[in-house]
């Protein structure tokens, strides 16, 4: 089928292209699925009394509040009737208003899905919905970081692959500063320091040995797993040594005054620990450096054509390194999160994965620092839904734990699709 | 498009791009050099590695305090411990008829999961995900193995191609994504190890993989039955799986270098643009090439299963997986370089135990040492540079492409 045709009330030949009928087919499919599972979900409940707060956890200054769940369950599987009808009739309009429409379905499933969960408890006191933001931003911080430091390298042309071993050292030397100089904030600079020092391992393999930038990320890897395990082990179990050594100082909340009483957002956005402003900050920098200043331009055209970079004169190895150090500082900073921004005590493999998840992050939000971020978000929101969720007994918790895995299977092979990386990514520069 | 070239030496006159000269295993001009510069490599690595040891060990420490006045002893200590340390990861690995079959049996399930990456990026695919391949492959084996009640031979080989077709499948859903819908096999593989551990946790939370009698995650043994013997008795404990990761080697060797479809899976990683136009169907050599790259390490997971009969536990695949990344790219992605890596490996983390046992060395040390050496061998320049060996060539490195398209 490469070109269906139909003609219309005018004679004249209404031609529809293949994309257009694939995105057709795709969103009824979408739609229908989400209706399908919305009316499965209404149809399951008998007893639609869920409470709700705010906060993120229920006090007794903050009670739990009962919610009308029927009447938005209604007004959900409304809004997904109509979008459907929309998809069927191929009238779903493009642009701002289309996105609003993905928006309007995707929350209405989200509800219709949270309320099935937690509709009919039968445990003995009843768990009410909390606020899933505070957690999705907490849990993303490290993420964002590491997808920043990723964007940072392969915008440039280095294939960053060991934003994990960055994470893990930088969690240990965070860890290592903060006991030291009993100060959370030194954690911070003791993150930066390691990151910035494997950042500058992977410019002087990837830059000046000219490693394959694959080969090299998973080296980093391995070597900073079994270098922190090392350390670790050598840390002596005598606690007036271990002081001083592994048992860092956590980051407090400092809650922004007047902000912090915005409903929902507020304790999501402004009662966090002073490294979660920073990443907010980064990420303004990150983009408005790499997109508004002349120095992002030139990072950007080392990263597409070396060669016609080198060409108007730019120095594309020395930019090459600067934007990989200037990566290992977010990098460092997002490997600091696993000790001084929540545990605290460095523990083996501390990182647990999240610097994959970054790299997927990196990919899932093409190259580009708010991509990457909202992409971190999304793991940010199914890891925190994921922990609320695993108190009830409806959705047994090892497929609740693969639940996020699950969704960035079907949103990279769904929607995301083929994707296209900085040109010269991965490709070391010799000058000739 | 970034096929990764050789890297001329920095400051040397630029070569024009020559084909690689064939290795003839004949004429050592051919592969000297790069025995040379891997040689170099081990060097370097051990050398760091004693550094490491002289420093962690507390004897050494102590003479640092007086080393001003009697720096005699800050020597001869420093050369005790690092002695004693690698002469016992050596004794650990190879010392003993004992200790080779154990070396031999780690390093079977390595070998094999090592080649299912290397065939992988053969094709240009980089293979995250035998972690999760082999994880699958480990379920599908462990529950024919110990549920299913079969006579001997036949129920090994039932537990096998259980095995084998466990990860094949897990592996070939990651390539048929990228050649569909063009999703990053990176990303799919990664994801798909989770998922994969997800099941596995999930699996060992039903009766029909728990071991009557216990709380812990852990299922039974696999039956006698279903099990690799050992033929050559107690004192050679080892299993004749370890046969079939050799022939494994050899499969992807012919399979590679021999047969068509080798030739097309070649040419795909070498430039998948080029392939489609000469009538390649790029899409069927990404799914086979992935279920393939599973498939071994579904292998590999039976050496852990069927071969040193472990139990299926949260903690069964270790991070077998993941090494074997590092052991195919220290085998340059060629079937014999991946092949004798999983045995070097394999020898280190057996030797490992044996150095943290008898002379005190963690042996996270050993993890170190396989990064360090990786590292350098994957760093031509750098080896040539520290020791001064002049020869040109030699030190061609994995053809892996960036991220591909």
């Amino acid at each position: 089928m490469a070109v269906a045709t139909a003609i219309s009330d005018e004679g004249a030949v209404d031609v529809r292209d293949r994309g257009d009928v694939r995105r057709q087919i795709r969103l009824v499919s979408v739609f229908g699925l989400v209706l399908l599972a919305l009316v499965f979900f209404y149809l399951k409940i008998d007893d639609f009394g869920v409470k709700y707060t705010l906060g993120e956890r229920v006090t007794k200054d903050d009670p739990a509040k009962d919610l009308d769940a029927q009447t938005i369950m209604i007004a959900g599987l409304v809004v997904v009737a109509v979008a459907l009808l929309l998809a069927v009739v191929n009238k779903v309009p493009k642009g701002a208003l289309g996105g609003l429409i993905y928006f309007l379905v995707g929350v209405a499933f989200f509800a219709g899905f949270v309320f099935w969960n937690y509709a009919d408890q039968t445990g003995t006191f009843s768990v009410a919905i909390i606020n899933p933001f505070p957690g999705t931003i907490r849990l993303a911080t490290p993420l964002i970081f590491g997808a920043l430091a990723g964007c940072l390298c392969e915008r440039a042309g280095v294939i960053n692959i060991a934003i994990e071993g960055q994470f893990l050292m930088g969690a240990f030397f965070a860890s290592v500063a903060s006991s030291l100089a009993f100060s959370a904030e030194m954690g911070l600079v003791g993150g930066i320091a390691a990151g910035v020092a494997m950042a500058a391992l992977l410019g002087v393999f990837a830059l000046r040995y000219q490693v394959n930038q694959v080969v090299l990320g998973v080296v980093l890897i391995a070597l900073a797993t079994g270098l922190t395990d090392f350390l670790l082990s050598q840390i002596p179990d005598d606690p007036d040594i271990k002081k001083y050594l592994n048992e860092p100082l956590i980051l407090e909340k400092v809650p922004v005054s007047g902000l912090v009483d915005i409903p929902v957002i507020g304790p999501a956005l402004f009662n966090q620990t002073i490294l979660v402003y920073i990443m907010y900050g980064s990420v303004v920098f990150v983009t408005l450096l790499l997109f508004q200043t002349t120095w992002g331009l030139r990072v950007r055209s080392v990263g597409e054509h070396p060669k016609a970079a080198d060409t108007v004169g730019i120095n594309v190895n020395r930019i090459r390194w600067q934007a990989v150090l200037i990566g290992g500082v977010f990098a460092g900073l997002g490997g600091a999160f696993f000790t001084v921004g929540s545990t605290g005590t460095f523990d083996s493999n501390a990182s647990a994965g999240n610097g994959f998840i970054a790299l997927a992050a990196v990919i899932m939000g093409r190259w580009h620092p708010v991509g990457a971020t909202l992409a971190s978000l999304l793991f940010g929101f199914c890891f925190t839904l994921q922990a609320q969720l695993a108190f009830l007994d409806k959705i047994p918790g090892e497929l609740l734990r693969a639940s996020p895995y699950l969704v960035t299977v079907i949103a990279v092979a769904g929607f995301v699709g083929r994707v296209r990386p900085p040109a010269a990514d991965g490709e070391p520069y010799v000058k000739s | 498009m970034s096929t990764q070239a050789p890297a001329p030496p920095p400051g040397a006159a630029p070569e024009p791009a020559e084909p690689e000269p064939r290795t003839d295993l004949r004429d050592p001009r051919s592969w000297l050099p790069s025995v040379k510069v891997t040689a170099g490599a081990f060097v370097i690595a051990l050398v760091i590695g004693a550094f490491v040891i002289a420093f962690s060990d507390d004897d050494v420490i102590e003479s640092l305090s007086y080393f001003g006045s009697y720096p005699w002893d800050f020597f001869t200590r420093s050369a005790d411990a690092v002695w004693s340390s690698y002469s016992a990861l050596v004794r650990g690995s190879v010392g003993s008829s004992n200790a080779i079959a154990s070396t031999l049996n780690r390093s079977a399930p390595l070998i094999c999961a090592g080649l299912g990456v290397t065939l992988a990026f053969r094709a240009g695919l980089f293979n995250i995900g035998a972690q999760g391949q082999l994880i699958v492959g480990a379920i599908c084996a462990g529950y024919v193995g110990f549920t299913w009640d079969l006579p001997p031979v036949l129920h090994l080989v039932v537990a096998l191609i259980a095995g084998l077709l466990g990860g094949a499948v897990w592996g070939a859903i990651t390539g048929f994504l990228k050649a569909r819908t063009g999703a990053h096999e990176v990303i799919t593989t990664i994801m798909f190890n989770y998922l994969a551990a997800s099941i596995l946790i999930f699996a060992l939370g039903h009766d029909t993989f728990q071991r009557p009698g216990s709380d812990n995650a852990l299922s039974p043994k696999v039956d006698d039955s279903a099990t690799f013997g050992k033929p050559l008795g107690d004192g050679f404990p080892v299993h004749t799986g370890v046969v079939l990761a050799i022939l494994a080697g050899f499969a992807v060797w012919w399979l590679l270098e021999r047969s068509t479809w080798g030739f097309e899976l070649r040419a795909v990683g070498a430039n998948a643009d080029a392939s489609r136009t000469a009538g390649m169907s790029v899409a069927k050599v990404y799914t086979l090439a992935m279920l393939f790259a599973g498939l071994l390490a579904g292998l590999a997971a039976t050496m852990q299963v069927l071969g040193n009969q472990n139990s299926l536990s949260p903690t069964l695949p270790g991070s077998i997986g993941f090494d074997a990344i590092t052991v195919a790219l220290l085998g340059r992605a060629t079937p014999l370089g991946t092949v004798l890596a999983g045995l070097l490996f394999g020898a280190m983390s057996v030797g490992g135990v044996a150095m943290q046992a008898s002379a005190g060395t963690p042996k996270e040390l050993t993890d170190v040492l396989q990064a360090l050496i990786v590292l350098f061998v994957a760093a031509p320049a750098l080896v040539k540079g520290m020791l001064r060996i002049r020869e040109t060539g030699g030190g061609s490195t994995v053809m892996a492409k960036g991220w591909g398209s």
